[in-house]
């Protein structure tokens, strides 16, 4: 990165947190503060849906994924538009109804205080250890390979969300997350003109004869992760609680400046998220095609792991692996013009026998980048082996112009700043809310008082996440097993807002046991699979299962309690 | 009187008459990429 890279950088960053903070300076209502001015029409409501819902995970990680494993993860979308109809139809009109400010306080007027404080503490359990994460997986890529030191490139990004979600709050997120989407998108627009000006004329082809365009699979096999059915079903369940029951994306939308602005601007999500995703997953796949003719493509694309060992001990070992990896990528470049020529000149028989060989040179390849991980590990236990996330920022530092560097580093931090504003908003409005003002409530009424807790909340959950985020860079291992507490914990969630908006026969004491059993046996499946790897199925099963045991148990229940404990049934 | 959340109320949006014109499109529209996508696989991978 030279100097105007980082003017680009810094001016784009800053100059966004600063405008967000002077135009919500004054912000100290507290319907305001926490639902924003109530004159947010739905462009910037839809944009600040997406921001939320993509982190810099989406736009680091997701062309590496697309380039390892190809675009199958786009069908882990498909039951978003589904979701987002139901929740226009049924969530949006009862909160807003209801005007509360969260969706725990329905919960608490359906049912219990119980019931409100299970949701609350589940939400806060897992958005608060993630929001630490949610700072720290970009940080920890950025600053490996531009050679940043992790810990102050945590505390800055962390301190900038802070000062203006504390100051604006949910009206300073709205405005700040759409001047930032629009530099994602214009980022990635970039990025992706460059990489299609750089790329041979039969790349789509390319791409498809070595397998990374299959996007539909209708295999209906439960173990495999990705397939049209566990996208639409599992995808539909995990999309109805992320947007339906998470605070973070409910205040996002509860706060429009009427119910048809909500609505449009997530049926704007529910038309445009499948493409906005294609496209990065696209980039992906064509990205491995670049690097396909690219006479210097490396074993492993975290060169600042890969050099520290083959400038050690053990370098020649690593550069063995480079050279047999180097021979069979010029050998897969032949591979590949030859099922060019033969599929150009129209021979059938031919074609399928340079496809085959072509897929088995790449097999070749795979092992060896499989060697070169089991070289590291072998080397250095504590060695970071997943390089998929570094494949777009190293295309990003070495193929783009000066200022576009900039432009697209600035996306990373954008991406960063926009889901954590969400998160941290939604966070400091629960713990106001639904903690706060349940044990204060005489407080309740007093709301310059409410406004002051809620930014001192908010600023406690942002350093909360800049020391957890500082924590698990001695951890690293905590990231996957938090991932796995997210999508573990949403299924009980969702199930005890569908009893709530469906069976109105359904009682407090009843939901809540149900929640419970049905959180011990989405747990229990998990770790049986995990236990079992031949009977574990894929994680996105999980939420419809989860979902299904707490309605099931929930109306199982309402009829075995007595009729003492049956009376907290309140209509909805 | 109507309740800001009556679903057969016009969502003001050129061509709709209702809601459920709305969600009918935009699960058009799903179907549509779902197609779109099958129709891609099948002639690149």
């Amino acid at each position: 990165m030279n100097a105007f890279d980082w003017f680009v950088l810094l001016g784009t960053m800053i100059g966004i947190a600063a405008y967000g903070t002077w135009r919500t300076r004054h912000t100290d209502n507290l319907n305001t503060y926490l639902k924003g001015n109530r004159t947010t029409k739905w462009g910037t409501i839809g944009l600040s849906v997406m921001a939320t819902q993509a982190s810099t995970i989406t736009y680091l990680s997701l062309p590496g994924q697309a380039y390892e494993s190809g675009i199958a993860f786009i069908q882990n979308y498909f039951g978003l538009p589904l979701a987002l109809i139901i929740v226009c139809a049924v969530f949006l009109p009862i909160y807003r109804k209801l005007g509360v400010y969260t969706a725990y306080e329905y919960l608490g007027k359906r049912f219990d205080q119980k019931t409100r404080l299970l949701g609350a503490a589940l939400f806060l359990l897992q958005r608060g250890l993630q929001s630490g994460i949610t700072i720290y997986a970009p940080a920890i890529i950025l600053a490996t390979v531009l050679g940043w030191r992790l810990d102050l490139t945590i505390v800055f990004t962390g301190l900038l969300v802070i000062v203006y979600t504390v100051t604006g709050g949910s009206a300073a997120v709205n405005l700040t997350q759409k001047w930032q989407m629009a530099v994602i998108f214009g980022g990635m627009l970039t990025a992706f003109v460059v990489l299609l000006v750089k790329l041979p004329p039969d790349a789509t082809h390319i791409a498809g004869a070595m397998g990374k365009l299959q996007a539909v699979d209708f295999t209906p096999d439960l173990d495999r992760r990705y397939t049209f059915w566990s996208g639409l079903v599992g995808g539909l369940f995990l999309s109805l609680s992320y947007f339906g029951t998470d605070q973070s994306q409910v205040q996002r939308y509860i706060g429009g400046a009427s119910i048809r602005e909500s609505r449009l601007g997530l049926m704007f999500n529910a038309v445009f998220k499948i493409p906005m995703q294609l496209f990065i997953v696209m980039l992906g796949a064509l990205l491995f095609v670049f690097y396909q003719f690219q006479p210097d493509t490396p074993v492993f694309f975290n060169q600042t792991e890969w050099r520290r060992h083959t400038e050690g001990a053990q370098g020649a070992t690593f550069r063995a692996i480079e050279q047999k990896h180097a021979a069979l990528h010029a050998d897969k470049q032949e591979k590949i013009r030859a099922w060019v020529a033969v599929r150009d000149r129209g021979d059938a028989v031919a074609e399928t026998n340079a496809r085959a060989a072509l897929a088995q040179v790449q097999q070749a390849t795979n092992a060896v980048r499989q060697e070169a991980r089991d070289a590291l590990k072998a080397a250095d236990p504590r060695a970071k082996t997943k390089d998929s996330d570094y494949v777009f920022i190293s295309f990003i530092l070495s193929q783009l112009p000066h200022g576009v560097i900039g432009l697209l580093i600035a996306v990373m931090f954008a991406s960063a700043l926009s889901s954590k504003a969400g998160e941290l908003n939604a966070l400091g409005t629960t713990s106001t809310i639904d903690l706060w003002r349940h044990f204060r409530p005489l407080a309740a009424h007093d709301e310059a008082r409410n406004v002051r807790n809620a930014k001192w909340f908010t600023a406690l959950w942002g350093f909360f996440a800049i020391g957890f985020a500082l924590y698990v860079s001695s951890a690293e291992n905590l990231i996957e097993g938090l991932n796995i507490i997210a999508s573990i914990f949403y299924p009980a969630l969702l199930g005890v807002f569908v009893v709530a908006f469906f069976l109105k026969k359904v009682g407090g004491t009843a939901v809540f046991s149900a929640a419970i059993v049905a959180q011990a046996v989405v747990v229990g499946i998990y770790f049986y699979g995990k236990a079992h790897p031949q009977h574990e199925i894929g994680y996105l099963w999980l939420n419809p299962i989860g979902c299904a045991a707490c309605v099931l148990f929930a109306v199982v229940l309402q009829t075995v309690l007595p009729s003492r404990r049956r009376d907290d049934a309140l209509p909805a | 009187m109507k309740s800001e959340s009556d679903e057969s109320e016009s969502p003001g949006v050129p061509g709709f008459h209702s809601w459920r014109g709305v969600y009918l499109f935009v699960f058009g529209c799903f179907l549509l990429m779902v197609v779109g996508l099958a129709v891609f696989t099948h002639f690149y991978a």
